[in-house]
């Protein structure tokens, strides 16, 4: 290969690199967030009603409301600022306790409830060992006991 | 082009097959340190272990397809089909690293997050990663001249390998369902020793496996030259 096709052949992969870039991650800043804060859904007014959007958060400590019969689960998720009440079916999964960051897919009604299809717990990038006494699976089935009707 | 070695497909030199031996019997003892030492995580309990095969996973995912940037550049440059060679065993190595990150991420976060799969940035990115790059191994496959097959093949390596920083970067960069990177001050101590044990084992490892993929590659490609030669009738080896 000469110098002018090398130099060639270089500026077209530089070309395909950017227009790759751009391509794939071009505005992904502005539309592809993959969730909501409390404040931020709330702040949306109209346009956040029944629309499906994820919603992350905090679990308000104290709001958890686990019916086991019905397998029905309500609690709100709060960003420190705002908060939004969840509503949700099913047992929610191991790690779901007070104070747990979560993100719930679904909607907002317009009755101020977001209905959850889909609840995930997201974990931080925290780790350590239980503290002395701290039994971490029975945390999660007394909440779930506690608030059970 | 000279034809391949007498030993072209012997086993490896003596002092090779001591590195492999001895980088397996490190990997060994790092993941039994590691699962014998580390307490059971306050949160997730003894998933935690999963730490220390998914992390080393990304991490040399990373530094491979790293090398295959630098190969596809220094090949381009140099028109040295080694580099292309090397590009390609690295390619092959970080594709299989990348595609258990992928699972061993999954496996986490079924119990973890909740669900298999979410789409995003980090999973979406990571899984884009894994596809280039088995695209990039699929063109090899069908490019016949090896010229034509190394320089397309190292845009695609290249193109692939801006993703890296990118996948890196997007816990920080954007929202995600994905924790960012664990650092000294998030990792309680009896954990990192085993982490960075483990991804010293798993670096080695896959010096050894590129190493092996590329003396491999080497042969290949000197057959490939003989073959050529006799089909043009011009090899009289």
């Amino acid at each position: 290969m000469n110098k002018k096709t090398k130099w060639g052949a270089l500026a077209a992969v530089g070309v395909l690199v950017i227009a790759f870039g751009w391509l794939i991650y071009g505005g992904l800043d502005s539309n592809v967030v993959y969730f909501l804060t409390p404040k931020e859904l709330a702040a949306k007014g109209e346009k956040g009603f029944d629309v499906p959007v994820r919603l992350g958060g905090q679990v308000k400590p104290g709001s958890v409301k686990w019916d086991e019969k019905a397998l029905d689960l309500s609690f709100a998720v709060t960003d420190g600022t705002g908060e939004i009440a969840v509503h949700s079916h099913g047992a929610p999964p191991q790690m779901f306790k007070d104070g747990q960051g979560v993100v719930v897919e679904g909607r907002y009604g317009r009755d101020l409830v977001f209905q959850s299809t889909s609840l995930m717990v997201k974990h931080s990038n925290e780790y350590k060992a239980p503290a002395k006494g701290e039994r971490p699976a029975e945390m999660y089935k007394s909440l779930m006991k506690s608030q059970g009707t | 082009m000279s034809p391949a070695p007498a030993n072209a497909f012997g086993p490896p030199k003596p002092l090779h097959a001591a590195f492999g031996w001895i980088t397996l019997l490190f990997f060994v003892f790092t993941q039994a340190y590691a699962v014998a030492t580390s307490p059971a995580d306050a949160l997730m309990g003894h998933l935690q272990k999963i730490m220390y095969v998914h992390v080393p996973s990304a991490w040399v995912e990373f530094a491979a397809f790293g090398v295959v940037l630098l190969s596809s550049l220094y090949f381009l440059w140099k028109e040295d089909e080694r580099a292309d060679l090397l590009a390609a065993a690295s390619a092959e190595v970080g594709s299989v690293f990348c595609g258990l990150t992928l699972v061993q991420g999954m496996i986490w976060g079924r119990p973890t997050w909740g669900v298999w799969w979410t789409w995003d940035a980090r999973l979406t990115s990571t899984l884009v990663l894994f596809l280039i790059f088995v695209g990039y191994l699929a063109l090899r496959s069908f490019v016949e001249d090896p010229h034509r097959r190394g320089q397309w093949s190292a845009a695609v390596g290249i193109i692939g390998a801006i993703n890296v920083p990118i996948v890196w970067m997007s816990v920080k960069w954007w929202r995600t369902m994905h924790q960012i990177q664990s650092n000294p001050r998030s990792l309680s101590p009896e954990y990192l020793r085993g982490l960075l044990l483990n991804l010293a084992a798993f670096t080695l490892i896959t010096a050894w496996f590129i190493w092996r993929r590329y003396e491999a590659a080497r042969y290949e490609r000197a057959a490939e030259h003989v073959s050529q030669a006799a089909a043009l009738g011009g090899y009289d080896g």
